[in-house]
Protein backbone atom coordinates (compact mmCIF):
# COMPACT_ATOMS: atom_id res chain seq x y z
CA UNK A 1 0.00 0.00 0.00
CA UNK A 2 1.43 3.42 -0.78
CA UNK A 3 0.93 6.32 1.22
CA UNK A 4 -1.90 8.17 -0.17
CA UNK A 5 -1.95 11.88 -1.27
CA UNK A 6 -5.61 12.78 -0.08
CA UNK A 7 -6.33 12.12 3.33
CA UNK A 8 -9.45 12.99 4.45
CA UNK A 9 -11.22 12.57 8.63
CA UNK A 10 -14.48 10.83 9.37
CA UNK A 11 -14.90 14.32 11.50
CA UNK A 12 -14.15 16.27 8.49
CA UNK A 13 -16.58 15.03 6.28
CA UNK A 14 -19.22 14.94 9.27
CA UNK A 15 -18.38 18.55 9.90
CA UNK A 16 -18.71 19.16 5.89
CA UNK A 17 -22.00 17.24 6.24
CA UNK A 18 -23.20 19.57 8.98
CA UNK A 19 -22.67 22.46 6.78
CA UNK A 20 -24.47 20.40 4.06
CA UNK A 21 -21.49 21.06 2.06
CA UNK A 22 -20.64 17.24 1.67
CA UNK A 23 -20.26 16.20 -1.60
CA UNK A 24 -22.47 13.16 -2.18
CA UNK A 25 -22.17 10.68 -5.01
CA UNK A 26 -23.90 6.93 -5.85
CA UNK A 27 -21.80 4.04 -5.79
CA UNK A 28 -23.48 4.36 -10.18
CA UNK A 29 -21.93 7.76 -10.43
CA UNK A 30 -18.83 7.67 -8.47
CA UNK A 31 -17.68 5.66 -11.47
CA UNK A 32 -18.04 8.07 -14.26
CA UNK A 33 -16.34 10.64 -11.62
CA UNK A 34 -13.20 7.99 -11.38
CA UNK A 35 -13.02 8.08 -15.04
CA UNK A 36 -13.20 11.36 -15.78
CA UNK A 37 -10.98 12.71 -13.27
CA UNK A 38 -8.60 10.26 -12.20
CA UNK A 39 -9.19 8.78 -8.37
CA UNK A 40 -6.97 11.51 -7.01
CA UNK A 41 -9.05 14.43 -8.15
CA UNK A 42 -12.53 12.34 -7.44
CA UNK A 43 -11.12 11.70 -3.78
CA UNK A 44 -10.65 15.45 -3.36
CA UNK A 45 -14.37 16.84 -4.82
CA UNK A 46 -16.23 13.52 -3.53
CA UNK A 47 -16.97 12.85 0.53
CA UNK A 48 -19.57 9.99 0.63
CA UNK A 49 -20.61 7.71 -1.92
CA UNK A 50 -23.81 5.71 -1.30
CA UNK A 51 -24.46 2.10 -1.65
CA UNK A 52 -27.56 -0.40 -1.64
CA UNK A 53 -29.12 -3.59 -1.74
CA UNK A 54 -32.33 -5.28 -1.62
CA UNK A 55 -32.65 -9.00 -1.43
CA UNK A 56 -34.22 -11.76 0.79
CA UNK A 57 -31.71 -12.07 3.86
CA UNK A 58 -32.06 -15.14 5.64
CA UNK A 59 -29.84 -14.29 8.82
CA UNK A 60 -32.72 -11.52 9.88
CA UNK A 61 -34.69 -11.51 12.81
CA UNK A 62 -35.68 -8.98 15.63
CA UNK A 63 -35.65 -9.06 19.46
CA UNK A 64 -38.80 -7.70 21.06
CA UNK A 65 -39.85 -7.17 24.74
CA UNK A 66 -43.71 -7.10 25.20
CA UNK A 67 -43.57 -6.23 29.02
CA UNK A 68 -45.09 -7.49 32.24
CA UNK A 69 -48.37 -8.59 32.55
CA UNK A 70 -50.18 -9.27 35.33
CA UNK A 71 -50.21 -11.40 36.97
CA UNK A 72 -46.56 -11.76 35.89
CA UNK A 73 -45.59 -14.50 33.19
CA UNK A 74 -42.32 -16.26 32.36
CA UNK A 75 -43.00 -16.56 28.58
CA UNK A 76 -40.69 -19.46 27.57
CA UNK A 77 -42.81 -19.96 24.75
CA UNK A 78 -44.21 -17.57 22.58
CA UNK A 79 -45.63 -17.01 19.22
CA UNK A 80 -46.91 -13.94 16.91
CA UNK A 81 -49.42 -14.76 14.88
CA UNK A 82 -49.24 -18.42 15.40
CA UNK A 83 -45.59 -18.31 14.33
CA UNK A 84 -43.02 -19.48 17.36
CA UNK A 85 -40.41 -17.13 18.50
CA UNK A 86 -37.85 -18.30 20.52
CA UNK A 87 -38.30 -17.63 24.11
CA UNK A 88 -35.28 -18.86 25.81
CA UNK A 89 -34.16 -15.16 27.20
CA UNK A 90 -35.64 -13.30 29.95
CA UNK A 91 -39.14 -13.15 31.06
CA UNK A 92 -41.19 -10.90 28.43
CA UNK A 93 -38.36 -10.76 25.62
CA UNK A 94 -38.26 -12.89 22.18
CA UNK A 95 -36.83 -13.43 19.08
CA UNK A 96 -38.51 -13.85 16.23
CA UNK A 97 -36.44 -14.98 13.70
CA UNK A 98 -37.00 -14.60 9.13
CA UNK A 99 -37.51 -17.97 8.46
CA UNK A 100 -39.95 -19.38 11.21
CA UNK A 101 -42.66 -20.78 9.71
CA UNK A 102 -46.02 -20.57 10.62
CA UNK A 103 -47.20 -23.31 13.07
CA UNK A 104 -49.65 -25.74 11.12
CA UNK A 105 -47.79 -25.36 7.72
CA UNK A 106 -48.26 -28.09 5.45
CA UNK A 107 -44.45 -27.12 4.31
CA UNK A 108 -42.85 -29.53 1.55
CA UNK A 109 -45.73 -32.44 2.50
CA UNK A 110 -47.37 -30.37 -0.64
CA UNK A 111 -44.52 -30.35 -2.71
CA UNK A 112 -43.15 -27.65 -3.81
CA UNK A 113 -44.83 -25.99 -0.36
CA UNK A 114 -45.69 -22.28 -0.67
CA UNK A 115 -45.04 -21.04 2.86
CA UNK A 116 -47.42 -17.86 3.18
CA UNK A 117 -46.57 -17.00 6.26
CA UNK A 118 -43.92 -17.37 8.65
CA UNK A 119 -41.62 -14.71 10.41
CA UNK A 120 -40.15 -12.30 8.29
CA UNK A 121 -44.59 -11.72 7.47
CA UNK A 122 -44.34 -10.76 10.93
CA UNK A 123 -42.14 -8.35 10.95
CA UNK A 124 -43.20 -6.73 7.59
CA UNK A 125 -46.51 -6.92 9.82
CA UNK A 126 -45.01 -5.25 12.82
CA UNK A 127 -43.60 -2.42 10.72
CA UNK A 128 -46.90 -2.07 9.01
CA UNK A 129 -48.34 -1.12 12.26
CA UNK A 130 -50.53 -4.65 12.29
CA UNK A 131 -52.56 -6.23 14.48
CA UNK A 132 -50.23 -9.28 15.56
CA UNK A 133 -51.54 -12.35 18.12
CA UNK A 134 -49.30 -12.35 20.94
CA UNK A 135 -49.29 -16.07 22.73
CA UNK A 136 -47.36 -17.04 25.22
CA UNK A 137 -46.38 -20.00 27.73
CA UNK A 138 -44.73 -20.28 31.08
CA UNK A 139 -43.79 -22.81 33.30
CA UNK A 140 -45.20 -21.01 36.30
CA UNK A 141 -42.63 -19.75 39.30
CA UNK A 142 -42.85 -18.50 42.44
CA UNK A 143 -41.86 -14.89 41.10
CA UNK A 144 -44.06 -15.40 37.41
CA UNK A 145 -46.66 -17.61 38.53
CA UNK A 146 -49.04 -17.04 35.29
CA UNK A 147 -49.00 -19.96 32.63
CA UNK A 148 -51.14 -18.16 29.92
CA UNK A 149 -50.88 -15.54 27.95
CA UNK A 150 -52.84 -14.35 24.97
CA UNK A 151 -53.26 -10.46 23.54
CA UNK A 152 -53.28 -8.37 20.65
CA UNK A 153 -49.70 -6.53 19.92
CA UNK A 154 -48.84 -3.74 17.79
CA UNK A 155 -45.31 -2.42 16.94
CA UNK A 156 -46.52 0.94 18.93
CA UNK A 157 -47.70 -1.15 22.31
CA UNK A 158 -44.13 -2.76 22.72
CA UNK A 159 -41.74 -1.12 24.93
CA UNK A 160 -38.41 -1.93 22.91
CA UNK A 161 -38.23 -4.07 19.34
CA UNK A 162 -34.58 -3.87 17.61
CA UNK A 163 -34.28 -5.63 14.38
CA UNK A 164 -31.21 -7.84 14.79
CA UNK A 165 -29.48 -9.68 11.52
CA UNK A 166 -26.43 -11.55 12.70
CA UNK A 167 -25.73 -11.95 8.95
CA UNK A 168 -26.46 -9.76 5.61
CA UNK A 169 -25.36 -7.97 2.71
CA UNK A 170 -22.74 -10.91 1.63
CA UNK A 171 -19.97 -9.49 0.09
CA UNK A 172 -20.67 -11.85 -3.35
CA UNK A 173 -22.64 -14.94 -3.55
CA UNK A 174 -23.07 -18.06 -5.85
CA UNK A 175 -24.75 -18.19 -8.88
CA UNK A 176 -27.08 -21.09 -9.03
CA UNK A 177 -27.74 -23.52 -11.52
CA UNK A 178 -29.89 -26.70 -12.14
CA UNK A 179 -27.81 -29.79 -13.98
CA UNK A 180 -30.29 -32.21 -12.61
CA UNK A 181 -33.31 -33.29 -15.07
CA UNK A 182 -35.93 -31.95 -12.71
CA UNK A 183 -37.00 -28.20 -12.07
CA UNK A 184 -35.75 -27.34 -8.26
CA UNK A 185 -37.03 -25.05 -5.72
CA UNK A 186 -34.40 -23.35 -3.44
CA UNK A 187 -33.48 -20.81 -1.62
CA UNK A 188 -32.22 -19.36 -4.83
CA UNK A 189 -35.44 -19.56 -6.42
CA UNK A 190 -37.08 -21.92 -9.11
CA UNK A 191 -34.28 -23.47 -10.99
CA UNK A 192 -35.44 -24.98 -14.05
CA UNK A 193 -33.75 -28.51 -15.00
CA UNK A 194 -30.53 -28.63 -17.36
CA UNK A 195 -29.13 -25.51 -16.87
CA UNK A 196 -32.07 -23.41 -18.28
CA UNK A 197 -31.55 -20.50 -15.86
CA UNK A 198 -29.19 -19.23 -13.67
CA UNK A 199 -30.05 -17.11 -10.36
CA UNK A 200 -28.08 -14.81 -8.98
CA UNK A 201 -28.55 -12.64 -5.51
CA UNK A 202 -26.52 -8.95 -5.34
CA UNK A 203 -26.82 -5.55 -6.67
CA UNK A 204 -22.94 -5.75 -7.90
CA UNK A 205 -21.52 -2.34 -8.29
CA UNK A 206 -23.88 -0.86 -6.01
CA UNK A 207 -23.43 -3.69 -3.19
CA UNK A 208 -21.99 -2.01 -0.12
CA UNK A 209 -19.38 -4.53 0.73
CA UNK A 210 -18.22 -4.55 -3.37
CA UNK A 211 -17.89 -1.35 -2.60
CA UNK A 212 -15.15 -1.20 0.36
CA UNK A 213 -13.57 -4.73 -0.59
CA UNK A 214 -11.28 -4.86 2.49
CA UNK A 215 -13.48 -3.32 4.93
CA UNK A 216 -11.47 -0.18 5.50
CA UNK A 217 -14.09 2.24 6.34
CA UNK A 218 -16.73 -0.55 7.69
CA UNK A 219 -16.76 -1.90 11.13
CA UNK A 220 -18.42 -1.81 14.81
CA UNK A 221 -20.68 1.60 14.97
CA UNK A 222 -20.74 1.76 11.00
CA UNK A 223 -23.96 3.86 10.64
CA UNK A 224 -25.96 2.13 7.78
CA UNK A 225 -29.16 2.84 6.16
CA UNK A 226 -31.05 -0.28 7.82
CA UNK A 227 -34.82 -0.93 6.71
CA UNK A 228 -35.40 2.77 5.98
CA UNK A 229 -34.01 4.43 9.06
CA UNK A 230 -30.59 5.03 10.76
CA UNK A 231 -29.01 1.44 11.86
CA UNK A 232 -25.58 0.08 12.41
CA UNK A 233 -23.07 -2.73 12.26
CA UNK A 234 -22.79 -4.19 15.22
CA UNK A 235 -19.93 -6.98 14.12
CA UNK A 236 -18.57 -8.91 11.65
CA UNK A 237 -21.66 -11.27 10.17
CA UNK A 238 -21.84 -14.63 10.99
CA UNK A 239 -19.55 -16.61 7.78
CA UNK A 240 -17.50 -13.68 7.56
CA UNK A 241 -14.69 -14.74 5.60
CA UNK A 242 -12.05 -12.24 4.46
CA UNK A 243 -9.74 -14.76 3.03
CA UNK A 244 -10.48 -16.24 -0.29
CA UNK A 245 -9.52 -16.07 -3.28
CA UNK A 246 -9.78 -12.01 -5.43
CA UNK A 247 -8.96 -10.77 -8.54
CA UNK A 248 -6.33 -7.93 -9.46
CA UNK A 249 -8.39 -5.55 -7.76
CA UNK A 250 -9.30 -6.83 -5.06
CA UNK A 251 -12.40 -8.12 -5.10
CA UNK A 252 -13.50 -11.32 -3.57
CA UNK A 253 -14.45 -14.43 -5.92
CA UNK A 254 -16.70 -16.08 -3.04
CA UNK A 255 -18.80 -15.00 -0.17
CA UNK A 256 -16.00 -13.50 2.21
CA UNK A 257 -17.07 -10.16 4.02
CA UNK A 258 -20.85 -10.22 5.65
CA UNK A 259 -22.04 -7.62 8.41
CA UNK A 260 -24.38 -7.98 11.54
CA UNK A 261 -26.64 -5.02 11.58
CA UNK A 262 -28.73 -3.30 13.81
CA UNK A 263 -31.30 -1.51 14.13
CA UNK A 264 -34.46 0.13 16.18
CA UNK A 265 -37.31 -2.04 14.29
CA UNK A 266 -39.97 1.31 15.55
CA UNK A 267 -38.16 3.42 13.68
CA UNK A 268 -38.50 0.97 10.56
CA UNK A 269 -40.66 1.27 7.72
CA UNK A 270 -42.51 -1.82 5.42
CA UNK A 271 -40.80 -0.19 1.83
CA UNK A 272 -37.97 -1.95 3.14
CA UNK A 273 -38.83 -5.06 5.32
CA UNK A 274 -40.80 -7.31 2.60
CA UNK A 275 -41.77 -10.74 4.11
CA UNK A 276 -40.62 -13.14 1.32
CA UNK A 277 -42.24 -16.77 0.74
CA UNK A 278 -39.75 -18.74 -1.62
CA UNK A 279 -41.68 -21.59 -3.31
CA UNK A 280 -40.29 -24.98 -1.84
CA UNK A 281 -37.67 -23.63 0.35
CA UNK A 282 -39.51 -21.04 3.50
CA UNK A 283 -40.14 -17.93 4.41
CA UNK A 284 -37.54 -14.97 4.78
CA UNK A 285 -37.48 -11.36 4.49
CA UNK A 286 -36.62 -8.91 2.24
CA UNK A 287 -34.21 -6.55 3.96
CA UNK A 288 -33.31 -3.29 2.68
CA UNK A 289 -29.76 -2.05 3.13
CA UNK A 290 -27.02 0.75 2.61
CA UNK A 291 -23.88 1.82 3.61
CA UNK A 292 -22.49 5.25 3.08
CA UNK A 293 -18.12 4.78 2.20
CA UNK A 294 -16.61 7.75 3.27
CA UNK A 295 -13.90 8.91 0.51
CA UNK A 296 -11.13 9.14 2.85
CA UNK A 297 -8.31 8.95 0.66
CA UNK A 298 -7.67 8.14 -3.22
CA UNK A 299 -8.01 4.45 -2.10
CA UNK A 300 -11.47 4.58 -1.41
CA UNK A 301 -12.40 6.56 -4.42
CA UNK A 302 -10.78 3.93 -6.42
CA UNK A 303 -12.71 0.52 -4.53
CA UNK A 304 -15.96 2.66 -4.53
CA UNK A 305 -15.70 3.21 -8.49
CA UNK A 306 -16.10 -0.96 -8.50
CA UNK A 307 -18.11 -2.05 -12.12
CA UNK A 308 -20.14 -4.56 -12.63
CA UNK A 309 -17.81 -6.02 -15.44
CA UNK A 310 -15.08 -6.15 -12.43
CA UNK A 311 -17.20 -8.50 -10.48
CA UNK A 312 -16.59 -12.18 -10.80
CA UNK A 313 -19.13 -14.51 -9.40
CA UNK A 314 -18.85 -18.58 -9.30
CA UNK A 315 -21.81 -20.63 -10.87
CA UNK A 316 -23.22 -23.85 -8.89
CA UNK A 317 -24.97 -26.69 -9.60
CA UNK A 318 -27.80 -26.86 -6.65
CA UNK A 319 -29.07 -30.16 -8.27
CA UNK A 320 -26.50 -32.14 -6.65
CA UNK A 321 -22.86 -30.56 -5.89
CA UNK A 322 -24.54 -27.90 -3.62
CA UNK A 323 -26.67 -30.11 -1.71
CA UNK A 324 -24.46 -32.99 -0.97
CA UNK A 325 -22.01 -30.76 0.50
CA UNK A 326 -19.53 -30.83 -2.43
CA UNK A 327 -20.07 -27.55 -4.00
CA UNK A 328 -17.78 -27.13 -7.23
CA UNK A 329 -17.75 -24.36 -9.19
CA UNK A 330 -18.71 -25.06 -12.69
CA UNK A 331 -16.70 -21.10 -14.07
CA UNK A 332 -16.72 -17.72 -13.52
CA UNK A 333 -19.41 -14.70 -15.11
CA UNK A 334 -19.09 -11.31 -14.68
CA UNK A 335 -21.72 -9.38 -13.01
CA UNK A 336 -22.14 -7.33 -15.90
CA UNK A 337 -23.36 -10.48 -18.12
CA UNK A 338 -25.92 -11.58 -15.11
CA UNK A 339 -27.42 -7.76 -14.95
CA UNK A 340 -27.72 -8.08 -18.90
CA UNK A 341 -30.01 -10.97 -18.77
CA UNK A 342 -27.74 -13.90 -20.03
CA UNK A 343 -24.77 -15.26 -19.13
CA UNK A 344 -21.93 -17.82 -21.20
CA UNK A 345 -20.84 -20.80 -19.27
CA UNK A 346 -19.02 -23.52 -21.21
CA UNK A 347 -20.72 -22.10 -24.48
CA UNK A 348 -23.83 -22.33 -23.30
CA UNK A 349 -25.88 -19.23 -23.37
CA UNK A 350 -28.35 -19.31 -19.99
CA UNK A 351 -30.75 -16.47 -19.35
CA UNK A 352 -30.12 -15.19 -16.03
CA UNK A 353 -32.47 -14.18 -13.13
CA UNK A 354 -31.98 -12.10 -10.12
CA UNK A 355 -33.85 -12.75 -6.58
CA UNK A 356 -32.00 -9.32 -5.73
CA UNK A 357 -34.29 -6.07 -6.52
CA UNK A 358 -31.58 -3.46 -8.09
CA UNK A 359 -34.10 -1.06 -8.57
CA UNK A 360 -34.93 -0.88 -5.43
CA UNK A 361 -30.65 -0.64 -4.78
CA UNK A 362 -30.68 2.00 -6.56
CA UNK A 363 -33.82 3.61 -4.22
CA UNK A 364 -31.77 3.27 -1.20
CA UNK A 365 -28.63 4.71 -2.73
CA UNK A 366 -30.30 7.59 -3.85
CA UNK A 367 -32.63 8.07 -0.43
CA UNK A 368 -29.21 7.74 1.35
CA UNK A 369 -27.49 10.35 -0.84
CA UNK A 370 -30.02 12.58 -0.05
CA UNK A 371 -30.07 12.12 3.59
CA UNK A 372 -26.41 12.66 3.54
CA UNK A 373 -26.76 15.75 1.58
CA UNK A 374 -29.68 17.34 3.77
CA UNK A 375 -27.81 16.76 6.96
CA UNK A 376 -30.07 13.76 8.37
CA UNK A 377 -27.65 11.30 8.37
CA UNK A 378 -24.03 11.67 9.61
CA UNK A 379 -21.34 8.92 9.48
CA UNK A 380 -20.28 6.57 11.67
CA UNK A 381 -17.17 6.12 12.92
CA UNK A 382 -16.20 2.38 13.56
CA UNK A 383 -14.63 1.24 16.46
CA UNK A 384 -13.16 -1.47 14.92
CA UNK A 385 -13.17 -2.31 11.40
CA UNK A 386 -14.02 -6.15 9.96
CA UNK A 387 -11.27 -8.57 9.98
CA UNK A 388 -9.24 -7.94 6.93
CA UNK A 389 -6.39 -10.44 5.05
CA UNK A 390 -3.02 -9.11 6.04
CA UNK A 391 -1.69 -5.89 5.05
CA UNK A 392 0.81 -7.46 2.51
CA UNK A 393 -1.67 -9.61 1.03
CA UNK A 394 -4.21 -6.39 0.24
CA UNK A 395 -4.03 -5.11 -3.35
CA UNK A 396 -2.94 -1.86 -4.70
CA UNK B 1 -58.68 -17.87 -42.61
CA UNK B 2 -59.06 -15.93 -39.23
CA UNK B 3 -55.67 -16.43 -37.97
CA UNK B 4 -53.52 -14.00 -35.98
CA UNK B 5 -51.48 -13.78 -38.45
CA UNK B 6 -53.88 -12.84 -41.00
CA UNK B 7 -55.33 -10.53 -38.88
CA UNK B 8 -53.19 -9.30 -36.25
CA UNK B 9 -55.32 -6.29 -35.32
CA UNK B 10 -57.79 -9.48 -33.97
CA UNK B 11 -56.00 -11.81 -31.59
CA UNK B 12 -59.10 -14.28 -30.61
CA UNK B 13 -60.35 -13.04 -26.97
CA UNK B 14 -61.47 -16.10 -25.29
CA UNK B 15 -63.70 -15.95 -21.86
CA UNK B 16 -64.97 -18.27 -20.28
CA UNK B 17 -69.05 -17.45 -18.62
CA UNK B 18 -72.24 -18.93 -16.99
CA UNK B 19 -75.19 -18.34 -18.52
CA UNK B 20 -78.07 -19.22 -16.38
CA UNK B 21 -81.76 -19.05 -17.98
CA UNK B 22 -85.27 -19.63 -16.78
CA UNK B 23 -87.40 -22.42 -18.01
CA UNK B 24 -89.64 -20.04 -20.45
CA UNK B 25 -86.63 -19.55 -22.72
CA UNK B 26 -84.82 -23.23 -22.21
CA UNK B 27 -85.78 -24.30 -25.54
CA UNK B 28 -84.48 -21.13 -27.63
CA UNK B 29 -81.05 -21.71 -29.42
CA UNK B 30 -79.30 -19.18 -28.04
CA UNK B 31 -75.88 -20.59 -28.56
CA UNK B 32 -76.69 -21.49 -31.93
CA UNK B 33 -77.15 -17.86 -32.48
CA UNK B 34 -73.84 -16.51 -30.77
CA UNK B 35 -72.43 -18.82 -33.28
CA UNK B 36 -74.45 -17.60 -36.41
CA UNK B 37 -74.63 -14.03 -35.40
CA UNK B 38 -71.39 -13.14 -33.79
CA UNK B 39 -69.14 -15.15 -35.41
CA UNK B 40 -68.38 -16.91 -31.93
CA UNK B 41 -66.62 -20.35 -31.36
CA UNK B 42 -67.96 -21.73 -28.24
CA UNK B 43 -66.93 -25.04 -26.03
CA UNK B 44 -69.19 -25.97 -23.43
CA UNK B 45 -67.69 -26.91 -20.26
CA UNK B 46 -70.74 -27.71 -18.10
CA UNK B 47 -74.57 -27.97 -19.00
CA UNK B 48 -77.64 -29.17 -16.75
CA UNK B 49 -81.36 -28.56 -16.73
CA UNK B 50 -82.51 -28.77 -13.79
CA UNK B 51 -86.16 -30.23 -12.50
CA UNK B 52 -88.15 -27.33 -12.91
CA UNK B 53 -86.75 -27.01 -16.62
CA UNK B 54 -84.05 -24.09 -15.60
CA UNK B 55 -80.93 -24.28 -17.16
CA UNK B 56 -77.00 -23.80 -16.44
CA UNK B 57 -74.55 -23.67 -19.05
CA UNK B 58 -70.80 -22.96 -18.91
CA UNK B 59 -69.28 -21.45 -21.82
CA UNK B 60 -65.87 -21.27 -23.81
CA UNK B 61 -66.03 -18.69 -26.06
CA UNK B 62 -63.66 -17.39 -28.45
CA UNK B 63 -63.30 -14.30 -30.90
CA UNK B 64 -62.81 -11.23 -31.22
CA UNK B 65 -63.52 -8.81 -28.77
CA UNK B 66 -65.84 -6.52 -30.29
CA UNK B 67 -68.40 -9.90 -31.31
CA UNK B 68 -67.83 -11.04 -27.49
CA UNK B 69 -69.08 -7.83 -26.49
CA UNK B 70 -72.23 -7.84 -28.50
CA UNK B 71 -72.52 -11.49 -27.92
CA UNK B 72 -73.20 -10.58 -24.20
CA UNK B 73 -75.44 -7.40 -24.59
CA UNK B 74 -77.32 -10.30 -27.09
CA UNK B 75 -77.54 -12.93 -24.39
CA UNK B 76 -78.35 -10.25 -21.77
CA UNK B 77 -81.18 -8.51 -23.71
CA UNK B 78 -82.45 -12.25 -24.17
CA UNK B 79 -83.55 -12.36 -20.65
CA UNK B 80 -80.54 -14.74 -19.74
CA UNK B 81 -77.97 -14.20 -16.52
CA UNK B 82 -74.46 -13.75 -17.42
CA UNK B 83 -71.59 -13.82 -15.43
CA UNK B 84 -68.00 -14.18 -16.04
CA UNK B 85 -66.37 -17.39 -14.70
CA UNK B 86 -62.35 -17.17 -16.28
CA UNK B 87 -59.69 -15.98 -14.08
CA UNK B 88 -57.06 -13.32 -15.12
CA UNK B 89 -53.45 -13.02 -12.99
CA UNK B 90 -52.53 -9.37 -12.37
CA UNK B 91 -50.05 -7.63 -10.68
CA UNK B 92 -50.57 -5.64 -7.27
CA UNK B 93 -48.12 -3.14 -7.98
CA UNK B 94 -47.73 -2.54 -3.92
CA UNK B 95 -46.21 -5.81 -3.04
CA UNK B 96 -44.28 -5.63 -6.28
CA UNK B 97 -40.17 -5.06 -5.12
CA UNK B 98 -39.20 -5.42 -8.56
CA UNK B 99 -37.01 -8.27 -7.48
CA UNK B 100 -36.88 -10.21 -10.85
CA UNK B 101 -36.94 -14.02 -9.75
CA UNK B 102 -40.24 -14.00 -12.22
CA UNK B 103 -38.22 -13.78 -15.42
CA UNK B 104 -36.65 -17.41 -14.10
CA UNK B 105 -39.87 -18.97 -14.20
CA UNK B 106 -42.27 -16.92 -16.66
CA UNK B 107 -42.43 -19.29 -19.43
CA UNK B 108 -44.28 -16.75 -21.72
CA UNK B 109 -41.97 -13.88 -21.07
CA UNK B 110 -45.46 -12.37 -19.46
CA UNK B 111 -42.78 -11.24 -17.01
CA UNK B 112 -39.58 -9.75 -17.67
CA UNK B 113 -37.09 -7.05 -16.43
CA UNK B 114 -36.15 -3.89 -18.14
CA UNK B 115 -32.63 -4.02 -18.24
CA UNK B 116 -32.25 -0.39 -18.35
CA UNK B 117 -34.30 0.53 -15.66
CA UNK B 118 -33.93 -2.87 -13.81
CA UNK B 119 -38.31 -2.81 -13.00
CA UNK B 120 -40.06 -6.02 -13.78
CA UNK B 121 -42.82 -5.42 -16.18
CA UNK B 122 -46.14 -7.43 -16.30
CA UNK B 123 -47.65 -7.96 -20.35
CA UNK B 124 -50.90 -9.67 -19.61
CA UNK B 125 -51.72 -10.37 -22.90
CA UNK B 126 -48.64 -12.34 -23.17
CA UNK B 127 -50.10 -13.92 -19.80
CA UNK B 128 -51.17 -17.56 -20.62
CA UNK B 129 -52.96 -17.58 -17.64
CA UNK B 130 -50.42 -20.82 -15.59
CA UNK B 131 -50.54 -19.18 -12.52
CA UNK B 132 -46.88 -20.34 -11.26
CA UNK B 133 -46.03 -17.07 -10.81
CA UNK B 134 -49.01 -16.86 -7.67
CA UNK B 135 -46.66 -18.94 -6.02
CA UNK B 136 -43.53 -18.67 -7.35
CA UNK B 137 -43.15 -14.58 -6.80
CA UNK B 138 -41.61 -14.12 -3.13
CA UNK B 139 -43.11 -10.62 -2.63
CA UNK B 140 -46.41 -12.63 -3.46
CA UNK B 141 -47.44 -9.64 -5.92
CA UNK B 142 -48.97 -11.92 -8.69
CA UNK B 143 -52.82 -12.59 -7.60
CA UNK B 144 -55.70 -13.82 -9.72
CA UNK B 145 -58.62 -12.06 -10.33
CA UNK B 146 -61.87 -12.95 -11.27
CA UNK B 147 -63.03 -11.38 -14.84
Amino acid sequence: MKPCKVTKTYREINEKIRRRKAVVVTAEEIIDIVDRHGEEEAARRVDVVTTGTFSPMCSSGAFLNFGHSSPRIKASRVWLNDVPAYGGIAAVDCYIGATEVVEGDPLNSVYPGEFNYGGGHVIEDLVSGNVIRLRAEGYGTDCYPSKRLERNITLKDLPDAMLFNPRNAYQNYNVAVNLSDKTIYTYMGVLRPRMANANYSTSGQLSPLFNDPYYETIGIGTAIFLGGTRGYVAWPGTQHNPNVPRTAKGIPREGAGTIAVIGNLKEMDPRWLVGASILGYGVSLYVGIGVPIPVLNERMARHAAVRDEDIVMNVFDYGMDVPSGNPKSLGEVTFKDLRSGAVTLNGRKIPSAPLSSYFKAQEIAALLKERIEKGEFFLGEPQWTLPSVAPDKKGP
Amino acid sequence: MGTPANRPEEAPYSRKIIVRYSAEIVDKPIVYRLVKDFDLAFNILKARIFPRREGLLVLDLVGTKENFDRGIQYLKESGVFVEPLSKRVSRNMDRCVHCGACVAFCSTDALSLDRSTMQVHFDPEKCSGCEICVTACPARAMEINLL
